[in-house]
Protein backbone atom coordinates (compact mmCIF):
# COMPACT_ATOMS: atom_id res chain seq x y z
CA UNK A 1 0.00 0.00 0.00
CA UNK A 2 1.72 3.45 -0.91
CA UNK A 3 1.85 6.04 1.66
CA UNK A 4 3.08 9.72 1.56
CA UNK A 5 3.51 12.21 4.10
CA UNK A 6 0.10 12.76 4.69
CA UNK A 7 -0.50 9.15 5.92
CA UNK A 8 1.76 9.87 9.02
CA UNK A 9 0.96 11.33 12.17
CA UNK A 10 2.41 11.95 15.92
CA UNK A 11 0.97 10.52 18.23
CA UNK A 12 3.61 11.01 21.22
CA UNK A 13 5.17 14.23 22.28
CA UNK A 14 6.99 14.56 25.79
CA UNK A 15 9.97 16.26 27.17
CA UNK A 16 12.38 16.00 30.30
CA UNK A 17 12.55 17.93 33.19
CA UNK A 18 14.94 21.19 31.66
CA UNK A 19 17.26 22.93 33.96
CA UNK A 20 20.19 25.58 33.72
CA UNK A 21 22.25 22.17 34.95
CA UNK A 22 20.50 18.91 35.55
CA UNK A 23 22.11 16.49 38.08
CA UNK A 24 21.35 13.43 35.49
CA UNK A 25 23.63 11.76 33.01
CA UNK A 26 22.96 11.97 29.77
CA UNK A 27 22.09 8.05 29.32
CA UNK A 28 19.48 8.28 31.90
CA UNK A 29 18.16 11.37 30.28
CA UNK A 30 17.86 9.76 27.22
CA UNK A 31 16.32 7.00 28.65
CA UNK A 32 13.70 9.16 30.79
CA UNK A 33 13.04 10.57 26.99
CA UNK A 34 12.35 7.70 25.23
CA UNK A 35 9.92 6.03 27.90
CA UNK A 36 8.09 9.16 28.06
CA UNK A 37 7.52 9.50 24.18
CA UNK A 38 6.16 6.19 24.17
CA UNK A 39 4.37 6.65 27.36
CA UNK A 40 2.17 9.58 25.83
CA UNK A 41 2.47 7.85 22.63
CA UNK A 42 0.62 4.30 24.40
CA UNK A 43 3.33 2.42 22.76
CA UNK A 44 6.15 -0.32 24.10
CA UNK A 45 9.56 -0.68 23.22
CA UNK A 46 8.74 -3.85 21.24
CA UNK A 47 5.80 -1.66 19.40
CA UNK A 48 8.56 0.70 17.61
CA UNK A 49 10.68 -0.42 14.49
CA UNK A 50 12.47 2.45 13.96
CA UNK A 51 14.60 4.96 16.23
CA UNK A 52 16.68 8.13 16.00
CA UNK A 53 17.94 8.54 19.27
CA UNK A 54 20.90 10.44 20.64
CA UNK A 55 23.22 12.23 23.23
CA UNK A 56 25.33 15.38 22.56
CA UNK A 57 27.95 14.94 25.06
CA UNK A 58 28.21 10.82 25.28
CA UNK A 59 27.78 10.25 21.97
CA UNK A 60 25.01 7.65 21.75
CA UNK A 61 23.60 7.40 18.82
CA UNK A 62 20.39 5.02 16.91
CA UNK A 63 22.37 2.12 16.36
CA UNK A 64 23.16 1.60 20.12
CA UNK A 65 19.66 2.88 21.10
CA UNK A 66 18.25 -0.26 18.68
CA UNK A 67 19.60 -2.56 21.62
CA UNK A 68 18.42 -0.23 24.30
CA UNK A 69 14.49 -0.76 22.88
CA UNK A 70 15.43 -4.44 22.93
CA UNK A 71 16.70 -4.70 19.07
CA UNK A 72 12.80 -4.49 17.89
CA UNK A 73 13.70 -1.39 15.51
CA UNK A 74 15.09 -3.06 11.83
CA UNK A 75 14.97 1.31 10.74
CA UNK A 76 17.68 3.77 12.23
CA UNK A 77 17.67 7.28 11.75
CA UNK A 78 20.63 9.53 11.41
CA UNK A 79 18.97 13.04 10.76
CA UNK A 80 19.86 15.74 13.27
CA UNK A 81 17.24 15.95 16.01
CA UNK A 82 14.53 18.07 15.44
CA UNK A 83 12.50 18.91 12.30
CA UNK A 84 15.43 17.29 9.68
CA UNK A 85 15.10 13.93 12.02
CA UNK A 86 11.18 14.18 11.82
CA UNK A 87 10.88 14.39 7.93
CA UNK A 88 13.48 11.64 8.13
CA UNK A 89 11.58 9.63 9.93
CA UNK A 90 8.44 10.13 8.16
CA UNK A 91 9.98 9.68 4.57
CA UNK A 92 11.01 6.33 5.88
CA UNK A 93 7.19 5.45 7.51
CA UNK A 94 5.73 6.70 3.64
CA UNK A 95 8.13 4.65 1.94
CA UNK A 96 7.58 1.66 4.00
CA UNK A 97 10.65 1.05 5.48
CA UNK A 98 8.97 0.98 9.17
CA UNK A 99 6.05 1.96 10.74
CA UNK A 100 6.51 3.45 13.86
CA UNK A 101 9.68 5.84 15.00
CA UNK A 102 10.48 7.10 17.88
CA UNK A 103 13.22 10.31 18.04
CA UNK A 104 14.98 11.09 21.31
CA UNK A 105 17.69 13.52 21.95
CA UNK A 106 19.37 14.35 25.63
CA UNK A 107 21.82 16.55 26.58
CA UNK A 108 23.43 17.27 30.38
CA UNK A 109 27.05 17.59 31.88
CA UNK A 110 28.34 19.94 29.00
CA UNK A 111 29.04 23.26 30.71
CA UNK A 112 31.95 23.42 32.38
CA UNK A 113 34.13 26.28 31.10
CA UNK A 114 32.49 29.46 32.60
CA UNK A 115 35.56 32.02 30.99
CA UNK A 116 34.33 31.94 27.18
CA UNK A 117 31.09 31.69 25.73
CA UNK A 118 29.41 28.54 26.02
CA UNK A 119 31.73 25.92 23.67
CA UNK A 120 29.30 24.52 21.42
CA UNK A 121 28.67 28.23 20.18
CA UNK A 122 32.82 28.96 19.21
CA UNK A 123 33.41 28.18 16.13
CA UNK A 124 36.81 26.16 14.98
CA UNK A 125 36.75 27.45 11.28
CA UNK A 126 39.99 28.79 10.49
CA UNK A 127 38.48 32.24 8.84
CA UNK A 128 36.20 32.44 11.78
CA UNK A 129 37.43 31.59 14.89
CA UNK A 130 40.54 34.19 14.75
CA UNK A 131 38.08 36.51 14.84
CA UNK A 132 36.63 36.45 18.02
CA UNK A 133 32.91 35.16 16.17
CA UNK A 134 30.20 32.69 18.24
CA UNK A 135 27.04 32.23 17.46
CA UNK A 136 25.38 35.47 18.66
CA UNK A 137 28.13 37.48 17.00
CA UNK A 138 27.06 35.38 13.02
CA UNK A 139 23.26 35.90 13.87
CA UNK A 140 24.11 39.82 14.75
CA UNK A 141 25.71 40.49 11.49
CA UNK A 142 22.57 39.41 9.51
CA UNK A 143 20.30 41.48 11.95
CA UNK A 144 22.24 44.59 11.59
CA UNK A 145 22.00 44.04 7.75
CA UNK A 146 18.24 43.50 8.05
CA UNK A 147 18.60 46.88 10.34
CA UNK A 148 20.24 48.66 7.79
CA UNK A 149 18.60 47.72 4.86
CA UNK A 150 15.07 47.79 6.02
CA UNK A 151 14.90 50.45 9.33
CA UNK A 152 13.97 47.43 11.49
CA UNK A 153 14.09 49.38 14.71
CA UNK A 154 15.41 47.82 18.00
CA UNK A 155 12.62 47.84 19.80
CA UNK A 156 11.13 45.57 17.61
CA UNK A 157 13.73 43.05 18.69
CA UNK A 158 12.97 43.68 22.17
CA UNK A 159 9.22 43.01 22.28
CA UNK A 160 9.79 39.90 20.71
CA UNK A 161 12.42 39.30 23.54
CA UNK A 162 9.83 40.09 25.72
CA UNK A 163 6.89 37.95 24.07
CA UNK A 164 8.81 34.89 24.43
CA UNK A 165 9.82 35.51 27.89
CA UNK A 166 6.83 36.67 28.95
CA UNK A 167 5.14 33.00 27.74
CA UNK A 168 8.53 31.34 29.53
CA UNK A 169 7.73 32.97 32.72
CA UNK A 170 4.39 32.08 32.86
CA UNK A 171 5.36 28.53 31.98
CA UNK A 172 5.98 26.22 35.32
CA UNK A 173 7.95 24.15 32.63
CA UNK A 174 10.61 26.67 31.35
CA UNK A 175 13.78 27.03 32.99
CA UNK A 176 13.13 31.21 33.42
CA UNK A 177 9.70 30.24 34.81
CA UNK A 178 9.03 33.32 36.98
CA UNK A 179 11.21 35.52 35.29
CA UNK A 180 8.59 38.31 33.53
CA UNK A 181 10.75 40.86 31.24
CA UNK A 182 9.79 43.76 29.94
CA UNK A 183 10.98 45.46 26.34
CA UNK A 184 12.37 48.12 28.56
CA UNK A 185 14.28 45.23 30.87
CA UNK A 186 15.38 44.07 26.85
CA UNK A 187 17.12 47.36 25.78
CA UNK A 188 18.13 47.99 29.57
CA UNK A 189 20.16 44.33 29.47
CA UNK A 190 23.75 44.22 29.07
CA UNK A 191 25.30 44.22 25.57
CA UNK A 192 26.43 41.02 23.70
CA UNK A 193 26.75 41.95 20.12
CA UNK A 194 25.30 44.79 18.68
CA UNK A 195 22.41 44.94 18.61
CA UNK A 196 21.76 41.92 20.95
CA UNK A 197 21.91 42.54 24.60
CA UNK A 198 21.65 39.83 26.83
CA UNK A 199 17.62 39.17 27.01
CA UNK A 200 17.90 38.92 22.99
CA UNK A 201 19.81 36.00 23.29
CA UNK A 202 18.79 32.28 24.41
CA UNK A 203 19.69 30.79 27.32
CA UNK A 204 21.76 27.46 27.59
CA UNK A 205 20.14 24.55 29.40
CA UNK A 206 20.15 20.72 29.50
CA UNK A 207 17.48 18.65 28.84
CA UNK A 208 15.87 16.14 26.88
CA UNK A 209 12.27 15.37 24.34
CA UNK A 210 11.14 13.11 22.18
CA UNK A 211 8.59 12.19 19.49
CA UNK A 212 7.20 9.19 18.48
CA UNK A 213 5.28 8.94 14.84
CA UNK A 214 3.10 6.07 12.96
CA UNK A 215 1.06 6.09 10.00
CA UNK A 216 -2.13 7.77 10.50
CA UNK A 217 -4.26 4.30 10.08
CA UNK A 218 -2.04 3.21 13.40
CA UNK A 219 -2.77 6.24 14.76
CA UNK A 220 -6.70 6.09 14.95
CA UNK A 221 -5.74 2.47 17.14
CA UNK A 222 -3.90 3.78 19.45
CA UNK A 223 -5.19 5.25 22.96
CA UNK A 224 -3.48 8.97 21.59
CA UNK A 225 -4.82 11.98 20.49
CA UNK A 226 -2.98 11.98 16.96
CA UNK A 227 -1.25 15.41 15.11
CA UNK A 228 -1.13 14.97 11.57
CA UNK A 229 1.99 15.70 9.32
CA UNK A 230 0.64 18.53 6.83
CA UNK A 231 3.76 19.47 5.53
CA UNK A 232 8.07 20.52 5.64
CA UNK A 233 10.76 21.32 4.02
CA UNK A 234 14.18 22.32 4.86
CA UNK A 235 16.55 25.15 3.42
CA UNK A 236 20.44 24.15 3.53
CA UNK A 237 22.62 26.98 2.54
CA UNK A 238 26.26 24.90 3.81
CA UNK A 239 28.36 24.67 6.83
CA UNK A 240 27.26 27.09 9.88
CA UNK A 241 30.09 29.30 11.03
CA UNK A 242 32.64 28.91 8.73
CA UNK A 243 31.99 31.45 5.62
CA UNK A 244 30.81 35.07 6.11
CA UNK A 245 26.98 35.08 7.04
CA UNK A 246 26.00 37.83 4.03
CA UNK A 247 22.49 38.95 4.04
CA UNK A 248 22.71 38.95 0.80
CA UNK A 249 22.83 35.67 0.15
CA UNK A 250 21.58 33.78 3.23
CA UNK A 251 19.14 36.65 4.47
CA UNK A 252 16.13 34.50 3.30
CA UNK A 253 16.77 31.27 4.19
CA UNK A 254 13.76 28.95 5.36
CA UNK A 255 11.85 30.72 2.18
CA UNK A 256 11.80 27.18 0.13
CA UNK A 257 11.26 25.31 3.43
CA UNK A 258 8.28 27.36 4.16
CA UNK A 259 6.81 27.31 0.59
CA UNK A 260 7.05 23.77 0.06
CA UNK A 261 5.68 23.03 3.47
CA UNK A 262 2.74 24.97 2.72
CA UNK A 263 2.50 23.83 -0.91
CA UNK A 264 2.29 19.77 0.36
CA UNK A 265 -0.49 21.07 3.06
CA UNK A 266 -2.51 23.24 0.48
CA UNK A 267 -1.90 26.40 2.79
CA UNK A 268 -1.20 29.60 3.28
CA UNK A 269 0.52 31.42 6.44
CA UNK A 270 -2.97 32.45 7.24
CA UNK A 271 -4.10 29.07 7.94
CA UNK A 272 -1.39 29.12 10.79
CA UNK A 273 -2.96 29.18 14.67
CA UNK A 274 0.63 29.07 16.25
CA UNK A 275 4.04 29.18 15.19
CA UNK A 276 6.70 27.74 17.35
CA UNK A 277 9.43 29.90 15.75
CA UNK A 278 12.88 28.94 16.41
CA UNK A 279 14.52 31.36 18.62
CA UNK A 280 18.17 31.56 19.24
CA UNK A 281 17.81 35.56 19.22
CA UNK A 282 15.05 38.16 18.87
CA UNK A 283 15.75 39.50 15.46
CA UNK A 284 15.83 36.00 14.01
CA UNK A 285 11.88 35.70 14.98
CA UNK A 286 11.75 38.36 12.98
CA UNK A 287 13.24 37.21 10.01
CA UNK A 288 11.57 33.94 10.06
CA UNK A 289 8.10 35.31 10.24
CA UNK A 290 9.30 37.37 6.93
CA UNK A 291 10.25 34.47 4.63
CA UNK A 292 7.33 32.21 6.26
CA UNK A 293 5.20 34.40 4.50
CA UNK A 294 3.38 36.08 7.25
CA UNK A 295 4.40 39.60 6.12
CA UNK A 296 6.24 41.16 3.44
CA UNK A 297 10.34 41.69 3.32
CA UNK A 298 11.29 44.22 5.70
CA UNK A 299 7.71 44.03 7.41
CA UNK A 300 8.78 41.84 10.17
CA UNK A 301 9.65 44.70 12.98
CA UNK A 302 6.24 45.86 12.54
CA UNK A 303 4.71 42.52 12.43
CA UNK A 304 5.60 41.86 15.80
CA UNK A 305 4.48 44.79 17.53
CA UNK A 306 1.05 45.61 19.27
CA UNK A 307 1.10 42.34 20.87
CA UNK A 308 0.59 40.43 17.63
CA UNK A 309 2.48 37.42 18.63
CA UNK A 310 1.94 37.24 22.37
CA UNK A 311 -0.31 34.64 23.45
CA UNK A 312 -4.17 36.18 22.97
CA UNK A 313 -2.55 37.97 20.09
CA UNK A 314 -3.12 37.52 16.53
CA UNK A 315 0.02 34.64 15.55
CA UNK A 316 1.15 33.64 19.09
CA UNK A 317 4.89 32.39 18.73
CA UNK A 318 7.23 30.24 20.98
CA UNK A 319 4.53 29.90 23.33
CA UNK A 320 6.24 27.78 25.69
CA UNK A 321 9.01 30.21 26.01
CA UNK A 322 11.09 29.11 23.33
CA UNK A 323 14.96 29.26 23.26
CA UNK A 324 14.87 32.63 25.07
CA UNK A 325 12.76 30.65 28.51
CA UNK A 326 11.98 27.30 28.13
CA UNK A 327 15.26 25.72 27.32
CA UNK A 328 18.70 25.44 24.75
CA UNK A 329 19.38 22.15 25.44
CA UNK A 330 22.09 20.87 23.19
CA UNK A 331 19.63 20.08 19.86
CA UNK A 332 16.77 18.34 21.65
CA UNK A 333 15.65 22.24 21.87
CA UNK A 334 15.02 21.93 17.94
CA UNK A 335 12.74 18.65 18.63
CA UNK A 336 11.30 20.88 21.24
CA UNK A 337 9.70 23.08 18.75
CA UNK A 338 7.84 19.76 17.25
CA UNK A 339 7.05 18.90 20.60
CA UNK A 340 5.32 22.09 21.47
CA UNK A 341 3.67 22.16 18.21
CA UNK A 342 2.04 18.80 19.26
CA UNK A 343 0.97 20.11 22.91
CA UNK A 344 -0.45 22.71 21.64
CA UNK A 345 -3.00 20.92 19.06
CA UNK A 346 -3.55 18.77 21.70
CA UNK A 347 -4.49 21.28 24.41
CA UNK A 348 -1.62 19.96 26.79
CA UNK A 349 -0.31 23.33 28.06
CA UNK A 350 -1.01 25.47 31.11
CA UNK A 351 -4.57 27.42 29.99
CA UNK A 352 -2.57 30.96 30.09
CA UNK A 353 -0.44 29.54 27.30
CA UNK A 354 -2.68 27.63 25.41
CA UNK A 355 -3.85 28.91 21.85
CA UNK A 356 -7.46 27.91 22.03
CA UNK A 357 -8.67 25.84 19.06
CA UNK A 358 -5.53 25.69 17.48
CA UNK A 359 -5.61 23.39 14.60
CA UNK A 360 -2.41 23.97 12.55
CA UNK A 361 0.75 24.56 13.91
CA UNK A 362 3.72 25.83 12.24
CA UNK A 363 6.99 24.76 13.65
CA UNK A 364 10.51 25.71 12.45
CA UNK A 365 14.17 25.26 12.95
CA UNK A 366 17.52 26.96 12.28
CA UNK A 367 18.47 30.61 11.23
CA UNK A 368 20.08 32.99 8.97
CA UNK A 369 23.22 33.56 10.60
CA UNK A 370 23.65 29.07 10.79
CA UNK A 371 22.95 28.90 6.77
CA UNK A 372 20.01 26.59 7.90
CA UNK A 373 15.94 26.54 8.56
CA UNK A 374 13.56 23.94 8.19
CA UNK A 375 9.80 24.44 8.80
CA UNK A 376 6.96 21.64 9.50
CA UNK A 377 3.33 21.94 9.38
CA UNK A 378 1.59 20.05 11.66
CA UNK A 379 -2.29 19.33 12.13
CA UNK A 380 -5.02 18.45 14.10
CA UNK A 381 -6.95 17.52 11.60
CA UNK A 382 -5.35 15.31 8.87
CA UNK A 383 -4.46 16.93 5.24
CA UNK B 1 47.62 33.58 26.06
CA UNK B 2 46.91 34.85 22.73
CA UNK B 3 43.70 34.67 20.88
CA UNK B 4 43.24 31.27 18.78
CA UNK B 5 45.11 31.21 15.54
CA UNK B 6 44.13 29.61 12.20
CA UNK B 7 45.11 25.95 11.42
CA UNK B 8 46.19 26.35 7.70
CA UNK B 9 45.43 23.41 5.39
CA UNK B 10 46.29 22.23 2.51
CA UNK B 11 43.83 24.21 0.72
CA UNK B 12 44.12 27.43 3.47
CA UNK B 13 48.10 27.61 2.98
CA UNK B 14 48.64 29.80 0.39
CA UNK B 15 46.18 32.72 1.40
CA UNK B 16 48.52 32.44 5.25
CA UNK B 17 51.55 32.37 3.64
CA UNK B 18 50.64 35.14 1.22
CA UNK B 19 49.74 37.52 4.46
CA UNK B 20 53.09 36.96 6.05
CA UNK B 21 54.33 38.99 2.63
CA UNK B 22 51.19 41.56 3.08
CA UNK B 23 49.43 39.92 0.27
CA UNK B 24 46.04 39.32 0.83
CA UNK B 25 45.09 36.26 -1.85
CA UNK B 26 41.62 35.24 -2.95
CA UNK B 27 41.18 32.23 -5.14
CA UNK B 28 39.80 33.03 -8.84
CA UNK B 29 38.27 30.07 -11.38
CA UNK B 30 40.09 30.53 -14.68
CA UNK B 31 37.05 28.83 -16.37
CA UNK B 32 34.26 31.21 -15.26
CA UNK B 33 36.41 34.20 -13.02
CA UNK B 34 34.36 32.87 -10.08
CA UNK B 35 35.80 34.36 -7.15
CA UNK B 36 35.78 32.22 -4.05
CA UNK B 37 36.43 32.65 -0.41
CA UNK B 38 36.84 31.00 1.88
CA UNK B 39 39.15 28.99 0.50
CA UNK B 40 37.77 25.17 -1.61
CA UNK B 41 39.47 22.40 -3.33
CA UNK B 42 36.79 23.62 -6.71
CA UNK B 43 35.11 26.41 -8.14
CA UNK B 44 31.59 26.93 -6.55
CA UNK B 45 29.95 28.05 -9.72
CA UNK B 46 31.64 25.73 -12.48
CA UNK B 47 33.16 22.75 -10.44
CA UNK B 48 36.19 23.00 -11.65
CA UNK B 49 39.25 23.00 -10.39
CA UNK B 50 41.13 25.30 -12.66
CA UNK B 51 41.42 28.12 -9.00
CA UNK B 52 44.39 30.08 -8.90
CA UNK B 53 45.38 32.45 -6.42
CA UNK B 54 44.88 36.11 -7.33
CA UNK B 55 45.68 39.46 -5.11
CA UNK B 56 43.33 41.43 -3.75
CA UNK B 57 43.62 45.30 -3.77
CA UNK B 58 42.60 44.91 0.14
CA UNK B 59 40.16 47.99 -0.63
CA UNK B 60 36.51 47.50 0.20
CA UNK B 61 33.56 48.31 2.61
CA UNK B 62 32.10 47.13 5.60
CA UNK B 63 28.91 45.34 4.70
CA UNK B 64 28.02 44.73 8.06
CA UNK B 65 29.73 44.53 11.58
CA UNK B 66 28.85 43.82 15.03
CA UNK B 67 30.62 45.24 18.34
CA UNK B 68 31.40 42.59 20.38
CA UNK B 69 31.25 43.12 24.40
CA UNK B 70 30.80 39.56 25.83
CA UNK B 71 34.03 38.42 24.21
CA UNK B 72 34.26 34.74 22.65
CA UNK B 73 37.22 34.09 24.98
CA UNK B 74 39.32 36.10 27.61
CA UNK B 75 41.88 36.75 25.18
CA UNK B 76 39.89 38.95 23.05
CA UNK B 77 40.13 42.54 23.98
CA UNK B 78 36.33 43.47 24.78
CA UNK B 79 34.87 45.55 22.80
CA UNK B 80 36.37 44.86 19.40
CA UNK B 81 34.24 45.31 15.87
CA UNK B 82 33.41 42.06 13.98
CA UNK B 83 32.97 42.89 10.29
CA UNK B 84 32.21 41.54 6.86
CA UNK B 85 34.49 43.30 4.20
CA UNK B 86 32.70 43.63 1.02
CA UNK B 87 36.18 43.79 -0.96
CA UNK B 88 35.97 45.85 -4.33
CA UNK B 89 36.45 42.87 -6.05
CA UNK B 90 33.42 41.46 -5.25
CA UNK B 91 34.26 39.02 -2.62
CA UNK B 92 33.79 38.96 1.08
CA UNK B 93 35.63 37.71 4.07
CA UNK B 94 35.30 38.06 8.19
CA UNK B 95 37.57 40.20 9.74
CA UNK B 96 37.95 42.53 12.76
CA UNK B 97 38.27 46.40 12.30
CA UNK B 98 41.05 48.44 13.99
CA UNK B 99 42.18 51.83 14.60
CA UNK B 100 38.76 52.85 15.29
CA UNK B 101 36.75 53.41 17.81
CA UNK B 102 33.73 51.16 18.13
CA UNK B 103 30.77 53.78 17.51
CA UNK B 104 32.51 55.65 14.38
CA UNK B 105 31.55 52.40 12.53
CA UNK B 106 28.90 52.42 10.13
CA UNK B 107 28.23 50.18 7.00
CA UNK B 108 29.30 51.96 4.13
CA UNK B 109 32.95 52.51 5.72
CA UNK B 110 35.90 52.55 3.19
CA UNK B 111 38.17 50.05 5.11
CA UNK B 112 41.50 48.77 3.84
CA UNK B 113 43.29 45.90 4.70
CA UNK B 114 45.97 46.40 7.98
CA UNK B 115 48.16 43.18 8.32
CA UNK B 116 49.47 42.54 12.18
CA UNK B 117 52.09 39.41 13.03
CA UNK B 118 50.87 37.70 15.72
CA UNK B 119 53.53 34.25 15.38
CA UNK B 120 55.78 33.03 12.76
CA UNK B 121 53.53 31.18 11.38
CA UNK B 122 50.44 33.47 11.30
CA UNK B 123 49.96 37.33 9.81
CA UNK B 124 45.90 37.95 10.16
CA UNK B 125 44.82 40.42 7.67
CA UNK B 126 42.66 42.94 10.12
CA UNK B 127 41.34 46.26 8.50
CA UNK B 128 41.22 49.91 9.51
CA UNK B 129 39.32 52.80 7.95
CA UNK B 130 41.50 53.42 4.68
CA UNK B 131 43.94 56.60 4.81
CA UNK B 132 41.94 58.43 2.11
CA UNK B 133 38.65 58.41 3.65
Amino acid sequence: MARNLHDVAIVGAYHTEQAKRLDVAEPALLLDAMRGGLASAGLTAAEVDGVNASTWVSGIHAREAVQWLGGHPCWTGTGSPGIEAVLEAASAIASGQCDTVLIAAAQSGEYQDHSATVSWTRPSNEFVECWGLYTAAEFALIAQRHMHVYGTKPEALAEVAAAIRSNGARNPEAVMFGREVTPEDVLASRMVATPFHLFDCCINSEGGASLVLTTSERARDLDADPVYLLGGGMDRQGMSYTAAPLFDLHGRVGERAGKRAFSQAGLTPAAVDVAEIYDPFSFEVIRQLEVMGFCGYGEGGDFVMDGRIRTGGELPVATNGGLLSYSHAGLAQMLQKVTNSVRQLRGELPDALTVPDAKVALATNGGAGALFCDALLLGKEPA
Amino acid sequence: MTIPLPRKTPVSAPHWEACQDGRLLVQRCTTCDQLVFIPRPGCTRCLTETLEWTESSGLGTVYSYTVVHRPQRPEFEAPYVVAIIALDEGWHMLTNLVDIAPDDVSIGLAVEVAFRVMSDEITLPYFRPRASA
